[in-house]
């Protein structure tokens, strides 16, 4: 009674915490199936927000609030299959040439709701874009440094020094407003990334600059659903720790808008850890198993899992199909990460 | 000579009426304010980010619930985007989205916080600044009703009241000393309230670094202190000058009576200080209500109502005397109650900080009023059994301290 914006509030907090259902994760873990509930919020009916349970508050999960898709000129929904092929064509050797242009620029983003990040970007968004080539092409990335600081494009792949982008060898830093080109073969087949190699190497990554980079290999993979996701985090009060924890930048973007897939499909997610300042990361989904292809580098799985742990810098590709209709969650099995952001769901449909 | 048209000039001026002439600064003065915020400060430009800065003032803890009282406390206003707790996004309510500077706001957090574990919580705003708030043993902050008003103000009667009663239960002992163990004990009085004085300083800064410091920090404690000083120096000459009318000051120093309300009221406003700190610390749990706080207290504070009869020991007993010492008493002691209501119900560093200062200064200004009383015949004021007094007060604070520590 002695504040009357509560009521009004918690309404707008049902209207946008959508996910809201539980207060921790194995208390989530019961609640999964019954979807009804998790829609009746999302949907916003405007329904009492004291759970059972009320005696030690509401439950609860997730920001208040959520960032508007797109409000950052990207949408972490549809970056999970946005793959850059950049432009092709076949040179007198007969080998196909594949060129890119990245430019790094300064923007702010939106990483949680109303939290603002000064990012460091390649091309405007956060990771950058997924780079895709086949093996055995040749690759040239003319890179533009259009931000107020000195980058460079660092590949993870077999290349010449000059063509390694770190301070000092080669052209080494690339000054603001200049630029440089980056060529050599893509080898091996596999999930990859780049990022920026210039000094102090915790901030110039941390801050955006990196993204995926698959070569696939000859003769193709299965046909698949296919989806990146790039764990990250973000240090917005510069204590050397991460306060918003993610896949693909915005916190709970998927738990807010899930990720739908088919039932029975084949599902490929290309999943790379870049996230800076703590030593691990993991993936782990709900009520299913995956094959497991680390670094992606043969075609072969080494195992099935739910479950993976990966460095920084590490990544894996996973196949699964999902063999039941329904909303199966997926997140960080550090549940730190995962209550500060990294945590999302799948939405299988028929 | 003045000429005939410069005398009529001056005759002119003088027409028009000092405050408006007084005023014309301040008119130019708004005037140029106004044309400067009009203009956007021309010429000064703000350089790097916002620094946003809150203090939370106080914390309230109810079931399933988390309170911040929060006060903007830098230069920029606020604008809390998100609350994390343990590591945790959580669900909040706030007064107000944005806090501008020197505004306060509430922030309620929805959070299942259980009886007895610690909670780091964080203010995340809109530039993805922190603000660190933590809860230490968790307990829920009682409810402001007649039961909880009960129990402050039975605490306030244990160590404040009762205590300084029975220590003036010395008066008859201390008629009967001689003249020179008097000063011995007028000397223990400096030195209790001495310690009492630096006591009280200590612990407003204290306090003070726990509040908005935009509110001035522990600039707080010390204009408490030169107000109550100067406030009471104030009270103190106006009582003089009305009892040199009825009856001969005795040897410099103030009338006895005098002396002792003063120093009831100094003791008071240290007790309102105490009564603060025992009340918050009861609020937030950390206080163990128990007999060795109580006996402490009792301990510490019965020393104070030697100090206040002290200064009335050869004063003829009266049945109005009797009345007025219980007065006095009360004036020394009683703040304690009203300290723990505060400090229980309606916490505040900065007021915390301001009312320890004015306990402080009170105490410093009664120090100086007894000063006098302690010269032997020779005038000399730190005179071996001076010091063996005040020494002694400030043993015996110290020794009776170490039984309460809030």
């Amino acid at each position: 009674m002695r504040r009357p914006w509560r009521a009004k509030l918690s309404r707008r907090q049902l209207l946008t915490g959508a996910g809201a259902t539980a207060a921790s994760l194995p208390a989530l873990h019961a609640l999964v199936p019954h979807q009804g509930l998790l829609d009746a919020l999302a949907a916003g009916s405007g329904r009492d927000g004291h759970h059972p349970g009320a005696h030690t508050g509401p439950s609860h999960q997730g920001t208040v609030g959520r960032v508007r898709p797109g409000a950052n000129g990207f949408d972490p929904s549809k970056l999970l299959r946005d793959f850059d092929r950049g432009r092709t064509r076949r040179m007198a050797s007969g080998r196909t040439l594949r060129e890119w242009e990245i430019v790094a620029q300064d923007k702010e983003i939106e990483v949680a709701p109303g939290v603002k990040y000064a990012a460091w970007t390649y091309n405007g968004r956060v990771p950058g874009p997924t780079l895709r080539a086949r093996e055995g092409e040749r690759l040239r990335v003319h890179f533009v440094n259009a931000s107020d600081h000195r980058h460079t494009m660092h590949f993870h792949g077999i290349h010449t020094a000059a063509n390694d982008g770190v301070p000092g060898v080669g052209r080494g830093d690339i000054g603001p407003g200049e630029s440089f080109t980056y060529e050599f073969d893509a080898e091996p087949f596999g999930l990859h990334h780049y990022h920026c190699h210039t000094s102090p190497l915790a901030e110039h990554i941390s801050k955006g600059l990196y993204g995926a980079f698959i070569i696939d290999p000859k003769q193709g993979r299965p046909d698949a659903d296919e989806l990146v996701l790039v764990q990250n985090g973000f240090d917005t009060n510069f204590d050397r720790e991460n306060e918003v924890y993610a896949v693909n930048t915005v916190a709970f973007a998927y738990l807010h808008d899930p990720i739908r897939v088919k039932r029975g499909e084949l599902v490929r997610i290309y999943l790379l850890n870049i996230l800076e300042f703590d030593p691990l990361n993991s993936f782990h989904i709900h009520a299913n198993f995956f094959h497991r292809f680390p670094t992606g580098t043969r075609l072969e799985p080494t195992e099935l899992t739910d479950l993976v742990s990966q460095a920084q810098g590490q990544r894996d590709i996973l196949e699964l199909r999902f063999p039941h209709t329904g909303r199966y969650m997926f997140h960080a099995h550090v549940s730190e990460f995962a209550e500060l952001g990294w945590m999302g769901f799948f939405e299988v449909v028929d | 000579m003045e000429s005939a048209s410069a005398t009529a000039e001056r005759r002119r001026m003088r027409r028009r009426p000092a405050w408006l002439v007084g005023a014309v600064p301040l008119l130019v003065l708004a005037a140029a304010i106004a044309a400067f915020l009009a203009l956007g400060a021309p010429g000064l430009d703000r350089i790097g980010v916002p620094q946003e800065k809150l203090a939370v003032e106080r914390a309230v803890l109810r079931p399933g619930e988390i309170e911040l009282r929060v006060r903007n406390d830098g230069a920029d206003p606020v604008r809390i985007r998100q609350v994390v707790v343990n590591d945790a996004f959580a669900a909040f309510d706030q007064s107000a989205k944005r806090i501008g500077r020197l505004g306060g706001g509430t922030v309620t957090v929805q959070y299942p916080w259980i009886e007895g574990q610690d909670y780091d919580v964080s203010l995340v705003t809109e530039t993805g600044v922190t603000i660190d708030h933590q809860i230490e043993s968790a307990t829920e902050t009682p409810a402001a009703d007649l039961g909880f008003y009960g129990l402050m103000a039975l605490i306030g009667l244990y160590v404040g009241v009762i205590p300084v009663a029975i220590g003036m239960l010395w008066l008859p002992w201390i008629r009967r000393v001689d003249a020179r163990w008097l000063q011995f004990l007028l000397a223990l009085t400096v030195g209790l309230l001495g310690f009492l004085g630096i006591d009280a300083l200590i612990e407003g800064v204290d306090f003070a670094s726990g509040g908005a410091q935009a509110l001035g920090g522990p600039l707080l404690v010390f204009l408490g202190a030169v107000i109550a000083y100067l406030a009471l120096a104030g009270v103190g000459s106006h009582l003089d000058a009305r009892g040199k009318r009825l009856s001969k000051a005795r040897g410099g120093a103030a009338p006895a009576f005098q002396l002792a309300f003063l120093v009831a009221l100094g003791i008071g406003l240290h007790n309102l200080g105490e009564g603060l700190a025992i009340g918050s610390a009861y609020a937030i749990g950390s206080l163990a209500l128990g007999a060795t706080l109580v006996v402490g207290f009792a301990l510490h504070n019965t020393t104070e109502g030697l100090a206040i009869v002290a200064p009335v020991a050869d004063h003829h007993t009266r049945h109005a005397a009797i009345a007025r010492l219980v007065g006095l008493g009360f004036l020394a002691g009683a703040p304690a109650i009203v300290g723990a209501w505060i400090g229980a119900s309606a916490f505040n560093a900065s007021l915390a900080a301001f009312l320890f200062g004015l306990g402080a200064g009170a105490i410093a200004q009664v120090v100086v009023q007894i000063a006098p009383s302690i010269r032997d015949r020779d005038g000399r004021l730190l005179h071996p059994l001076a010091v063996g007094g005040l020494l002694s007060g400030f043993v015996v604070m110290y020794a009776t301290g170490l039984l309460v520590s809030v």
